[in-house]
């Protein structure tokens, strides 16, 4: 059926979670700052100023190459990328080029989707430029925002490996993952501080050599990436269907129009001038320092899966799931450390908990219910307090900011289990009472009208009568 | 010449310190000085008398208490316009800095401040220090306090006029090619460029990164060191500083030279050189043998090849360090520009002189697609010849003889116009730069004319103290260097 093949590599951008930037003390979290506060000047490229290297950012380069697999060079060398732009500074960007901190590797993907590992061709530290920043004020003039200027990068460039949008998604999402495993970034998308152009081209199916390529870019989200890719396959399909070419050119992803533009062709590409910095010495990685760094590395994703389905009894599809996102995993085994049930916790975690959190972007950090609270919750379904039911009341009440006070909210609620048979008779009595259809339908052998009888009373009990009780005296009073 | 100015910083410190003289009087007399004798030189690009006379009390008050004092502690001193200094504008003599006035001060500024010495004023060089006449200031060219006629060599032109001068006892200049060595010859001071990374470059107004290093100007070679002394070290702001103990090199000046082995490269004698040149460098040559040192022949074999070297690798990084003066954030930024790519273009039109747009253009030339490999990369290839061939003489040799130029001083505008002359005149000092190796420059003789000529001594990595002396003793053993100029 598919005529064309897809050819797509990915570039990903991520700001490393140091505390200062990549070539000066100033710090590197840039969080609600004003603009133009949080420089200096050296990483406002001020005359006489020399770029120093933060032995932190070079670690955390070291320890992600470690994670996937890839060779980490002992020498490597920083080299200025010349270009002019507002935003940059001293009029280069200190990156490295020809001989980068890693090379090779791979990201192993292993989702429902597929099950693949897609190779690395390398790993490199760089300096962030600053922003323009536009209609502020005068809608004449740009201004320019130089925080984020020096703040260290790494650039992890893929294979041109993926063949479809989905392969691209599933890639960046366990990369981000496993980089946010590691501690060395936020992933966060929509704050720029894991940032991905993608080069897509297509071909004849069968056909070795790649096309000509396009590379996106302003792709803010993992639907974004996906869309843009399909959408951009598409494009260039009904150029070559239409008896066109497609031409080498930077393409944006416009989201609200949900398709591509074009930024600028080659004609205009840059000339780098690549050349060796002169201000800082090749970059040394001795096989000491490495060793340090791979006995910091913590358990990854997948490793933590296994582990869950071997200590915890989990079903290894639920385990998958909880390791999908490190702070979920950890959340897991906290509320497991609080006694629950691991079995029962995974299934709150996988059915309420995610669902809500589906809904704010912000993800586990956000959560206002802390690993104990789940653990409480679930503890006094075990003890019978609570039924599943209200506990599920209640875990939405907390959600929604009613406070985290389970036994107030039960009491302020009124949702304590009943288990008084004497009011639970009562209600029976009138359900009887008043829907004698169904007690006739019964009694001519239609045992499935029990389960009517049951919802009407705990809808009349507000969820509060205790289940089993509420079967075994129905059950009596039916006969 | 008011007497204090013609004293060294050795005797000034020693008056300082046994309270025969305030700083605050001291720095009155040279500010006094350059007041009245600065026009007719035009070695100072910016005076700073209020602040100094701040800095002077301050170390009245430090010296009072008798705590803490160094060599330069009350002593006027004045540096080249590349040094970034807070609060005091600093041109680099560009346009496109006239009126930058920086927020920082650099490590070698702190340091002097650090040690109590008071800055008097910044002194004029070529722009962004591309050249060897000072005739590419934007400020109008320094004239050779020996002949108001001639250059004064550049780039460092004023730090080396300025010291002549009596203007200042010591000055700071930088060196690239030649730049504090070159105006040191042809004004009859002594200049050293130390080891690349023995001076912090953080707060230099970058020109070419791998070659820049900062130079001491005095008037003799005691000053020289103790000046040296006081900036030398590593600093964790800039990478490339070496991370290696600085010597007491003041204490260090025996004047013996018993024992050691001075080469002569046959290179550096070759057609072209100025006949009166060549017969002082071999005549100081023979002075060092006399006092005990060996004299041998050695050969640098690829010394030729070191302008073309030169010109490739330093516009290269230059090309680079420029880029950021684009009218954007500090400096000169255009008033017309319609559009961004005219605001960096117009920018830097209406800033850079000729020679920095020159060198600029042919940076970027020689680092772009197509080109990098015919000439940077080979340049780099060079360099590394070039380095090789010093320490292979190093094994056989303690310090190198050598002129410092191929000619006594020349006139003001007899080369301006002519690029390969004038580049021509950094040929023997070019290959020390190449090489990060110490190089020093010390009157070693005057012309018929009665222009000073200067001569060169080259070391190995960091053995700035093993150079000194030897120029130490040369200088004991000679009387060039108590000649100065005649007043006007
Ligand atoms: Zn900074």
């Amino acid at each position: 059926m598919a005529r064309y093949e897809a050819v797509i590599g990915l570039e990903v951008h991520a700001q490393l979670a140091t505390r200062s930037k990549m070539f000066c003390a100033c710090a590197s979290n840039l969080k609600d700052a004003p603009p133009n506060t949080t420089v200096c000047p050296v990483c406002t490229g001020h005359p006489g100023t020399l770029p120093t290297v933060n032995a932190g950012a070079v670690e955390m380069a070291i320890k992600v190459g470690l994670a996937l697999g890839c060779k980490i060079h002992a020498r490597s060398i920083f080299a200025r990328k010349n270009y002019f732009y507002p935003d940059l500074p001293k009029g280069y960007q200190i990156s490295q080029y020809e001989s980068p901190l890693c090379t090779g590797g791979s990201v192993k993907v292993k989702t429902k989707r597929t099950d693949s590992e897609f190779p690395l061709i390398r790993i490199h530290l760089e300096e962030d430029a600053g922003k323009l920043m536009h209609d502020y004020g005068h809608p004449e003039k740009s201004h320019v925002d130089f925080n984020r200027c020096g703040v260290p990068l790494i650039e992890i460039v893929s294979g041109p490996d993926m063949r479809s949008p989905g392969e691209a998604g599933d890639y960046l999402r366990t990369l981000r993952n496993v980089l946010v495993y590691l501690g060395v970034c936020e992933g966060n998308l929509q704050e720029g501080n894991f940032r991905c152009d993608a080069n897509i081209s297509i071909r004849p199916v069968g056909q070795r050599e790649f096309g000509t390529r396009a590379e996106m870019k302003n792709l803010n989200s993992f639907k974004a990436v996906e869309r843009a890719v399909a959408y951009e396959i598409e494009r260039q399909i009904k150029v070559v269907d239409g008896g066109g070419k497609v031409v080498q050119e930077t393409r944006l992803w416009n989201d609200a129009a949900g398709r591509t533009e074009s930024m600028r062709s080659k004609e205009e590409a840059h000339d780098y001038r690549y050349f060796p910095d002169p201000d800082l010495m090749p970059l040394t990685v001795d096989e000491k320092w490495i060793g340090r760094v791979r006995a910091t590395l913590p358990e990854l994703a997948h490793a933590k899966a296994m582990r869950f389905t071997r200590d915890y009894g989990i079903t290894e599809a639920d385990a998958l799931i909880m390791t999908e996102d490190k702070r979920l995993a950890d959340y897991f085994e906290e509320t497991a450390a609080c006694g629950a049930p691991p079995k029962k916790a995974a299934n709150w975690i996988i059915s309420e908990l995610l669902r809500e959190l589906k809904e704010s972007e912000e993800g586990i950090a956000a959560c206002p219910i802390g690993p104990e609270k789940l653990a409480e919750l679930i503890g006094l379904i075990e003890d019978g307090t609570i039924s599943g039911k209200t506990a599920k009341t209640i875990f939405a009440a907390m959600y929604r900011g009613e406070g985290v006070d389970i036994r107030g909210l039960i009491e302020s609620k009124n949702l304590q289990q009943n288990t008084d048979s004497k009011i639970i008779e009562k209600h029976i009595d009138d359900a009887i009472a008043a829907n004698p259809k169904q007690l006739e339908q019964y009694r001519s052998g239609k045992k499935a009208v029990l389960g009517f009888f049951v919802g009407q009373i705990m809808k009349a009990t507000e969820g509060t009568a205790n289940p089993e009780l509420v079967n075994e005296l129905l059950k009596r009073k039916l006969k | 010449m008011r007497e204090l100015c013609k004293k060294g910083l050795a005797q000034l410190a020693e008056l300082l310190k046994g309270r025969k003289i305030s700083s605050v009087e001291l720095t009155r007399e040279y500010l006094a000085e350059i007041e009245e004798r600065d026009p007719s030189i035009n070695s100072f690009v910016t005076l700073c008398p209020e602040a100094a006379m701040e800095a002077a009390k301050a170390a009245d008050a430090r010296l009072a208490r008798g705590e803490g004092a160094t060599a330069l502690t009350g002593v006027p001193i004045a540096i080249k316009d590349i040094f970034v200094t807070k609060g005091v504008r600093t041109t680099c003599c560009s346009r496109i800095l006239e009126n930058y006035v920086p927020p920082y001060d650099g490590t070698v500024v702190a340091k002097l401040k650090a040690s109590g010495a008071v800055m008097t004023g910044k002194l004029s060089m070529d722009e962004f220090a591309m050249g060897s006449s000072n005739e590419f200031s934007a400020f109008g060219p320094v004239k050779n306090p020996w002949d108001r006629s001639l250059t004064p060599g550049g780039s460092s032109g004023g730090s080396a006029a300025a010291v002549a001068a009596g203007l200042t006892p010591v000055s700071l200049g930088t060196d690239t090619g030649g730049s504090v060595r070159q105006p040191a010859a042809f004004c009859g001071v002594v200049g050293l460029k130390p080891t690349y990374g023995r001076i912090s470059r953080y707060g230099i107004i970058a020109f070419a990164s791998s070659l820049d290093q900062v130079g001491p100007m005095a008037r003799d070679v005691r000053d020289c060191a103790a000046m040296l002394g006081a900036v030398a070290g590593h600093d964790e702001l800039d990478a490339t500083t070496i991370p290696a103990p600085v010597p007491d090199y003041a204490a260090s000046l025996t004047g013996d030279v018993r024992g050691k082995t001075v080469g002569v490269p046959r290179e550096y004698f070759v057609e072209g050189i100025d006949p009166e040149v060549e017969s002082a460098v071999r005549a100081a040559s023979d002075v060092l043998a006399r006092l005990g040192a060996k004299v041998i022949d050695i050969s640098l074999p690829h010394t030729r090849y070191s302008l073309a070297c030169y010109y490739i690798i330093a516009p290269a990084e230059a090309s680079a360090n420029l880029a950021r003066y684009d009218g954007v954030r500090y400096g000169h930024g255009s008033r017309n520009a319609k559009d961004l790519d005219a605001l960096f273009s117009d920018s830097r039109t209406e800033g850079f002189g000729p020679e920095v747009a020159l060198r600029i253009v042919l940076g970027t030339y020689v680092l772009s697609s197509g080109y990098y490999d015919a000439y940077y990369l080979k340049a780099r290839k060079a360099r590394t010849l070039i380095k090789g061939d010093f320490l292979e003489a190093f094994k056989e040799c303690d310090a190198i003889i050598a002129p410092v130029t191929p000619t006594p001083p020349f006139r003001l505008g007899e080369k301006i116009d002519d690029p390969i002359r004038m580049y021509l005149n950094d040929i023997f000092t070019i290959p020390v730069n190449l090489a990060g190796l110490p190089g020093l420059s010390m009157p070693c003789g005057v012309t018929k004319s009665a222009l000073p000529i200067g001569m060169q001594l080259i070391g190995r990595p960091l053995e700035e103290a093993e150079l000194l002396n030897m120029a130490y003793a040369y200088e004991r053993a000679t009387e060039w260097h108590t000649k100065v100029p005649v007043e006007d």
